[in-house]
């Protein structure tokens, strides 16, 4: 039922790299000024709420889901990371790993320029 | 997108990938250092953990001076043990007594006392426990297999972003003359969120 909470359910401190990742990322942003933690609270807690009023949130990959939706949020409204460049880079991340033999550390062709990346 | 073979690596989650393109981005910046970023991680992940509020609750039951402290102001008496907030929040203590039992929760999303307790489990952050506990504590107490005495009122506090609360559970009968480093075992994260209560020594493995 939607209303159980699930207690049985591992507890690793994060149960993706990715979720750690985001975290730190949003921790790190804080620190050095970008935004308040109230800010990002207030901000959080609207995409949380939107995403529950279709399903209820497990506290897992769907709340961390709502956690990177609001740091894209932010970044886009701020200009530090506006959604051309996102595509740029993630298109660029993906060529990257699709190219690099199994194995082998994946890098980006040219990581000192992340605005402009191209082929 | 054919996967035969993997010949080449295998291509992370989208999410995964949204996150590398946002650290990216950051760094080439200069807005973010990814050194840092494996410092918060390596701390949430290894140095900070729910270790440190038993130590804060074990020196309470132990030392009625602390407990005094903590209970006036509980940001200052904890950081005085180095557990600083490092979003510069508010720490609330709240004792539990035979009359009162404490419980604590965001309804909004996920504060927690994090240099307290560390990051939170699943269940904090589902939606189950954050809409039911305010409505119904004595139901979810049961789930979590707490039964109070009928005589025991529960308080819920509701977490922010400034202020944050760390439950002091009851200290469990027969501790007497218990060093604070013994004690500190009975303190479990969830009598600290106050969806449990201290362990009996019979209890400790």
């Amino acid at each position: 039922m939607t209303d159980c909470i699930d207690l049985a359910a591992p507890e690793p401190v994060f149960q993706e790299p990715w979720h750690a990742q985001a975290f730190a990322l949003t921790v790190s942003l804080n620190e050095s000024g970008a935004f308040t933690w109230a800010d990002w609270v207030g901000r959080f807690s609207q995409t949380l709420k939107q995403h529950g009023l279709s399903k209820d949130l497990d506290g897992g990959d769907d709340y961390f889901a709502a956690w990177l939706e609001t740091l894209e949020q932010v970044l886009e409204e701020s200009g530090a990371a506006n959604p051309a460049e996102r595509d740029d880079t993630k298109a660029a991340w993906t060529r990257a790993y699709l190219s690099t033999p199994h194995g082998q550390p994946v890098k980006l062709p040219d990581q000192s320029s992340t605005s402009s990346i191209s082929d | 997108m054919p996967h035969d073979d993997h010949p080449h690596t295998v291509l992370p989650s989208d999410p995964a990938l949204r996150v590398k393109t946002l650290e990216t981005i950051l760094t080439g910046k200069g807005l973010i250092d990814p050194a840092a970023l494996d410092e918060i991680i390596d701390t949430y992940q290894n140095k900070i953990g729910p270790q440190n509020g038993a130590r804060v609750v074990a020196r309470a039951w132990d030392e009625p001076d602390f407990r005094a402290a903590l209970l006036e102001d509980a940001t200052a008496a904890v950081s005085e043990m180095g557990f600083f907030g490092r979003q510069g929040e508010h720490v609330v203590a709240v004792e539990n007594t035979p009359e009162r039992h404490n419980m604590v929760v965001c309804t909004l999303c996920s504060c927690y006392p994090w240099p307290l307790l560390g990051i939170p489990p699943g269940w904090y952050k589902s939606d189950a426990y954050r809409s039911r506990a305010v409505r119904e504590p004595r139901k979810v107490l049961s789930d979590f297999g707490v039964t109070l005495s009928p005589d025991t009122a529960v308080r819920v506090w509701d977490s922010t972003a400034e202020m944050r609360y760390l439950v002091v559970p009851m200290r469990p009968d027969n501790t007497e003359g218990w060093s604070q480093d013994e004690l500190a075992r009975l303190v479990t994260r969830d009598s600290m969120i106050g969806t449990g209560l201290a362990l009996r020594p019979e209890e400790l493995e």
